[in-house]
């Protein structure tokens, strides 16, 4: 159990999502709350909590919350062969790295060996971690490094991955443009103003077999770079700059490839919430 | 409201932001990489603009679905595996290791 505290300001309330639980709160007054996180064993527990509408995010639980280890203790465990820290650092990353390797490689089976060859170096390699990088990042470094190596091996690195900076920065300025009238008196308006979504839960939505074949289908393909950044920063919730150092990418180019990732998922997700052409 | 007093209004009050650049600006503004200026302006433009308040919403339930999206599941043969591998592991000495890991 832990709990976070957070700022609510007057007059707005909060709805329980998922794994946090909290009641229904109108605050009469800004207010400090608490909000209890049940932590599931095995599982990342990411917690947003709705507020008027519009989502806040609490930074997610790490993995040193839930050993209640600091970086230098864990990476100690880890050195002196602890194997409840090794077991249990394992569960929480396995399935970040599996995802990110995916965007490497063919196949599934070939991101299940790129993710147990990341852990065997880390046993590796863990004697010689000095700390000049969060382990997080080390990590995930060990992944692309090894993820890179196989995918040249497969040769789909080689077609879709080294070219893809070039794929990407050929892309054209925006991929919004289409969406604005492009001359006279009303250029740079929107062509169909966007409409407001049915404020329905992130939940209720995922429930939907059609909207996750949507999200699948756009994040599937999108460019491996925009794939990378968009799985980091958005699905799995890696800060800005370590994706910045797990990518090796400048904090620019993050932001760009983050920004037309977001865009293609926002625009094929549009007809499956509106319901309507966008 | 009326479409060209909005134009006029967006002109002059709202600091010369059209509706494409604040879609262009939307992941600098969530990410607060905007200039305060910047981030004055494009607020400025929010308050007079129902589209792209609506386009701002719509980011944000993007990226909330995203957050929610489920964890990639690990077969546990694979995990088995390193456990397994772990213990071997263990029972060796500390430098007898192969590759360095790059830190």
């Amino acid at each position: 159990m832990l709990n976070h505290f957070f700022f609510l300001p007057r007059g707005h309330g909060i709805r329980q999502i998922e794994s946090a639980w909290i009641k229904y709160v109108l605050c009469p007054r800004p207010l400090i709350v608490t909000v209890g996180l049940r932590i599931i064993p095995h599982s990342d527990v990411r917690v947003s909590l709705y507020y008027l509408g519009s989502t806040i995010s609490l930074s997610p639980l790490t993995v040193h919350d839930a050993l209640n280890l600091d970086e230098p203790g864990l990476v100690q465990a880890l050195q002196a062969g602890d194997e409840r820290v090794f077991a249990a650092v394992m569960d929480w990353y396995s399935g970040s790295l599996l995802r990110l390797a995916m965007s490497y490689v063919p196949s599934r089976a070939v991101a299940e060996e790129v993710v147990q060859e990341t852990w065997m170096g880390v046993l590796e390699g863990i004697h010689r971690f000095e700390s000049r990088s969060s382990f997080k990042t080390w990590l995930f470094r060990i992944l692309t490094n090894r993820a890179k190596t196989r995918g040249i091996r497969e040769s789909r690195y080689e077609s879709f991955g080294l070219s893809v900076s070039s794929t990407d920065a050929d892309e054209g300025h925006s991929t919004e443009d289409s969406l604005f009238v492009a001359e006279g008196s009303r250029t740079g308006h929107w062509i169909d103003p966007p409409l407001a979504w049915e404020p329905d839960t992130p939940e209720r939505v995922l429930l939907s077999k059609e909207c996750r074949a949507a999200i699948e289908h756009a994040i599937g393909n999108l460019p491996v770079t925009q794939r990378q950044v968009m799985t980091l920063r958005d699905i799995e919730g890696v800060s800005s700059e370590e994706v910045c150092n797990i990518l090796e990418i400048s904090e620019t180019n993050q932001r760009v490839l983050l920004h037309r990732a977001r865009t293609k998922v926002r625009r094929e997700l549009a007809p499956y919430i509106q319901g309507g052409k966008m | 409201m009326d479409t060209n007093l909005k134009s006029k209004l967006m002109k002059y009050m709202a600091g010369n932001f059209t509706c494409r650049e604040i879609a262009q600006l939307v992941t600098d503004y969530l990410d607060g990489s905007l200039t305060l200026g910047e981030r004055v302006r494009f607020q400025l433009h929010l308050g007079l603009c129902f589209a792209c308040r609506n386009y701002l919403r719509q980011m944000k339930y993007t990226i909330a679905l995203l957050r929610q999206w489920p964890p990639e599941p690990v077969p546990p043969h694979v995990k088995e595996e390193l456990l397994k591998r772990f213990r071997t592991w263990k029972q060796r000495p500390p430098q007898s290791s192969g590759k360095p890991g790059t830190d």
